[in-house]
C-alpha cells in the first residue's frame, strides 16, 4: 500500500527514511505539536517549498533542463488566485477557479517559451526564462493598476478559512489538545492536503516512463533521440508538467498569506532559494525536495536570528561582523550552493541513498 | 565511344534577394531607425533618441562582447557575468569619488584624466577578479552544461553580496565631471555630452575588436579556436590560455561596460550588474552565441528599439525586447549571425 502510494520509489535507505517520517510526521501534526504563530507559518511555507521545488527538480534533476522562470509560474498561480478571489468575491468557487486559471496560463506559457527556445539549443532556455522571468516581474510592478504594483494585493478568504470560524464546539468543546479549532486550522490542512497530493503526483511522474525517458535525456541526449524518443516533446512536457505543479503550489502560498506581492512569488532571490534547496536536498531524487525545504526554511527562520546574536556579541569589527550580519545570510548560502555543487552533486539525499 | 552529352553551363545572375541575403542583419539598423522616425515623427526628437539608443547600444555590446566570444571559444556560459558590471561600476565610482578634486576642476582635459582613470581602475579590477573567478569557479566545471550555470550563478550570489559587504547595500547617487554635464545645442537638437563620449568609446571598442580579430595572429587563433578548438590544439597552440585571456578580456570589458553605465545613470547598486545582464542575454541570443559582429548588431538593435519604445509607451520597453528576441528567433533559430561549430 504504502509502496504504491509512493509509486515504488521508496527512500531506499533507513536514516533517510527515519528523517522522511519524522518530517511527513512534524508536518502533519505541527499545529498540535507546535502550536504559535510563526511555527505553524513555518510548517505551512515548508510544505509549500517541498511542492515548489520537487516540481523544479522535475525540470532541473530528471530533465537537466536549467530554467529561471519557475517563480515567474508560481507568482502566475499566486496572482491568477489573488486577482479572482479579488473580482468574484470571497469564496470557493473563486479560488478553484483562479488556480485553474493560473495552471493553464503557466502551462501555455511554459509551451510557448519551450517552444522557440528548446529546438535550438537547450543552454538557450536558461538565457530567455531568465529574461522573461525578470520582464514579467518588471511588468506586475508597472502595472500597478491590475496587480497592486510594489506593494502587492490582500484580498480575503472565505469565511471558512478565516481565524474568525469557529467549528467543533458542541462535539470538543472547541478545542483539541488546547489547539482551538479555527478557520486557521483548516487552511493549514488545506494547504498541507493539497501539498501532499502534489508531491505524491510529482513522485508518480518521475518514476513513469516518462520520468524513465526525462532521465535518459538528461545522460544522453543523442542517445535518447536515436532510440526513438522526440526529445523536443519530451523536454517541453516537462517544463509544462512543472509549470502546472508549481503554479498550484503558488496558488496554495497565495491563499496562506492571503496576499501576493513581487518580492514574495516573482523575485529572483526566490529562484535563487529554490536552486539552493534543490541542490543542498539532492537533485534528481524529489526527496530532496523534502530535505532541503525543511532545512533551509528552518535555517532560514532560526539560524538568521542566530547570526544576529553572534554580530551584536562580537561588536564592531569591521569586516568581520558586516559578513556575519543576519543580511550577509545570501553570502554563505552562495558559498554554501558552489561548494555543494563541487563536492556533493547528489546532495543530502544521495549522500545517504546508495544507488546501485 | 560514346560522346559526352551535350552541355554548356550558364552562369546565371545572382537575383537581388540573394545577392541581399547576407547583408540582411547589418540592414536591420537603419531599418529600425527608420522605424523608429515613423513612430516618433519629429526630427529632433528622432535624433535625440537615436543617439542615445546607440549609446545605449554600444554599451551592452562593450558588456556582452566578453561573454559572447568565452561562449564561443570554450562553449562556457557565466551566468555570472554581470557581477563583473557591478564591481567595475562600483570600484570606478569609487575613484571618481577620491578623485574629487579632478572631477569638480573646470577644466575638460582634468575631467577626463579623472574619468579615463576610474575607467582604468574598474578594468583592472573586474579583470583580477575575472581571472581569480576563472581560477575558482568556472575551471573546475568546464564541459558540463549544468554545473556551469549553478556554479557560476553561485558565484553571482556571492560577487553581490561581497559587494554589499564592502559598499554598503544604499544606492549610491553621484554626479558626473562637470564636462561630461548638460548637453550642446546644434540648432533645435539636444545633444547630451555623456552619450556623445560613450558612442565613441562603443565604437573605438567595436573597431579595437574588430581589428585584433580580424588582422591580427591571437585574434585568427580566437576565430579558429571558435570554429574548432581541437583542431587548433591539434596545431600546437594552447587554447587553454588563450580561454583565459580573452576571459579575462570579457572581464575586463565588463567592467568598461560597468563604468560607463554608472556614468550614464549616475545611480550604481549591487543589483545592477543583474538588470544589465538581462539585456546582455537579449543581445547574446539575438545575436548568436559566439559572434561578435552579430553582438554588435543585437546590442544596436536592443539600444534603438529600447529607446523607441520607451518614448511612445514607457511600460513596453523590455517586453518590446523580449519580443524582438522572439521574433529574431523565430527567422533565425540561431541568431542573426551564426558562428558555424564544428561540434
Amino acid at each position: 500500500m504504502i509502496q504504491k502510494i509512493l509509486s515504488y520509489d521508496t527512500p531506499r535507505s533507513i536514516a533517510l527514511s527515519m528523517l522522511l517520517l519524522c518530517i511527513f510526521a512534524g508536518l502533519a501534526l505541527a499545529p498540535f505539536l507546535f502550536p504559535g504563530v510563526r511555527t505553524v507559518d513555518t510548517a505551512a511555507r515548508i510544505c509549500i517549498f517541498i511542492v515548489l521545488v520537487a516540481s523544479y527538480d522535475l525540470l532541473l534533476g530528471y530533465g537537466g533542463i536549467v530554467s529561471f522562470a519557475h517563480t515567474m509560474f508560481f507568482g502566475v498561480g499566486a496572482y491568477s488566485v489573488a486577482l479572482t478571489s479579488l473580482h468574484l468575491g470571497r469564496g470557493f468557487d473563486a479560488l478553484i477557479l483562479g488556480a485553474a486559471i493560473g495552471a493553464v496560463l503557466a502551462t501555455c506559457l511554459a509551451a510557448a517559451i519551450g517552444l522557440f527556445s528548446l529546438r535550438v539549443r537547450a543552454i538557450f532556455f536558461a538565457m530567455i526564462t531568465l529574461a522573461v522571468a525578470s520582464a514579467l516581474a518588471v511588468l506586475v510592478s508597472q502595472f500597478s493598476d491590475l496587480t497592486g504594483g510594489e506593494d502587492g494585493l490582500t484580498f480575503k478568504l472565505p469565511r471558512e478559512l478565516g481565524p474568525a470560524f469557529k467549528f467543533g464546539q458542541t462535539l470538543f468543546d472547541g478545542t483539541v489538545f488546547g489547539v482551538k479549532l479555527n478557520g486557521k486550522l483548516l487552511t493549514y490542512y488545506l494547504v498541507f492536503g493539497t501539498s501532499l497530493v502534489l508531491f505524491l503526483i510529482t513522485l508518480r511522474l518521475v518514476n513513469a516512463p516518462f520520468g524513465r525517458v526525462l532521465q535518459a535525456i538528461r545522460e544522453n541526449e543523442f542517445r535518447a533521440e536515436a532510440i526513438g524518443y522526440r526529445v523536443v516533446h519530451y523536454k517541453i512536457a516537462a517544463t509544462c508538467l512543472s509549470a502546472a505543479i508549481a503554479s498550484c503550489a503558488g496558488a496554495l502560498y497565495a491563499i496562506w498569506l492571503r496576499y501576493v506581492g513581487p518580492s514574495t512569488t516573482l523575485s529572483l532571490e526566490l529562484m535563487i532559494d529554490i536552486l539552493l534547496i534543490l541542490v543542498i536536498g539532492g537533485m534528481g531524487t524529489i526527496y530532496g525536495a523534502v530535505i532541503g525545504a525543511t532545512l533551509f526554511l528552518l535555517t532560514e527562520n532560526y539560524l538568521q536570528a542566530a547570526m544576529g546574536r553572534l554580530t551584536s556579541g562580537i561588536g564592531d569589527i569591521p569586516v568581520v561582523s558586516a559578513l556575519l550580519s543576519p543580511d550577509r545570510w545570501l553570502l554563505w548560502m552562495g558559498i554554501l550552493f558552489i561548494v555543494s555543487v563541487y563536492c556533493f552533486p547528489k546532495g543530502i539525499v544521495g549522500h545517504f541513498r546508495k544507488d546501485p | 565511344m560514346t560522346h559526352a552529352p551535350e552541355h554548356n553551363p550558364q552562369i546565371q545572375q545572382m537575383t537581388l534577394q540573394q545577392r541581399l541575403a547576407p547583408a540582411w542583419p547589418g540592414l536591420l539598423v537603419p531599418l529600425l531607425m527608420c522605424a523608429g522616425f515613423a513612430l516618433t515623427l519629429n526630427p529632433s526628437s528622432w535624433l535625440t533618441l537615436t543617439l542615445s539608443g546607440l549609446a545605449m547600444g554600444l554599451m551592452i555590446f562593450i558588456m556582452a562582447s566578453g561573454m559572447t566570444l568565452v561562449f564561443g571559444l570554450m562553449d562556457v556560459i557565466n551566468f555570472g557575468h554581470g557581477a563583473f558590471v557591478s564591481l567595475g561600476a562600483f570600484v570606478g565610482v569609487s575613484v571618481l569619488f577620491a578623485l574629487g578634486h579632478l572631477t569638480a576642476a573646470p577644466s575638460v582635459a582634468l575631467n577626463l584624466l579623472a574619468v579615463l582613470m576610474a575607467i582604468c581602475a574598474g578594468m583592472a579590477a573586474t579583470a583580477l577578479a575575472g581571472w581569480a573567478f576563472e581560477r575558482v569557479i568556472v575551471k573546475p566545471v568546464q564541459g558540463n552544461h549544468l554545473n556551469q550555470i549553478l556554479v557560476t550563478v553561485g558565484g553571482l550570489i556571492v560577487a553581490e553580496q561581497l559587494i554589499i559587504v564592502l559598499w554598503g547595500p544604499e544606492e549610491i547617487y553621484f554626479t558626473r565631471p562637470e564636462a561630461l554635464k548638460g548637453s550642446f545645442i546644434i540648432g533645435s537638437i539636444a545633444v547630451e555630452k555623456f552619450r556623445l563620449v560613450a558612442v565613441c568609446i562603443g565604437i573605438v571598442v567595436f573597431a579595437a575588436m574588430h581589428f585584433v580579430l580580424r588582422r591580427t595572429k591571437i585574434g585568427l587563433i580566437v576565430r579558429a579556436g571558435v570554429q574548432n578548438g581541437e583542431m587548433v590544439e591539434a596545431l600546437g597552440y594552447r587554447l587553454r590560455q588563450v580561454f583565459v585571456a580573452v576571459f579575462v578580456t570579457g572581464c575586463a570589458l565588463a567592467g568598461l561596460g560597468g563604468v560607463m553605465w554608472a556614468l550614464y545613470q549616475e545611480v550604481i547598486t549591487a543589483h545592477m550588474g543583474n538588470q544589465a545582464m538581462i539585456l546582455i542575454f537579449i543581445v547574446v541570443i539575438i545575436g548568436g552565441l559566439g559572434s561578435i559582429e552579430g553582438c554588435f548588431i543585437g546590442a544596436l538593435l536592443v539600444g534603438l528599439l529600447q529607446n523607441y519604445v520607451a518614448f511612445v509607451e514607457p511600460k513596453l520597453a523590455l517586453v518590446s525586447n523580449i519580443g524582438l528576441m522572439v521574433a529574431i528567433l523565430v527567422w533565425r533559430p540561431m541568431g542573426l549571425i551564426p558562428v558555424v561549430k564544428a561540434k
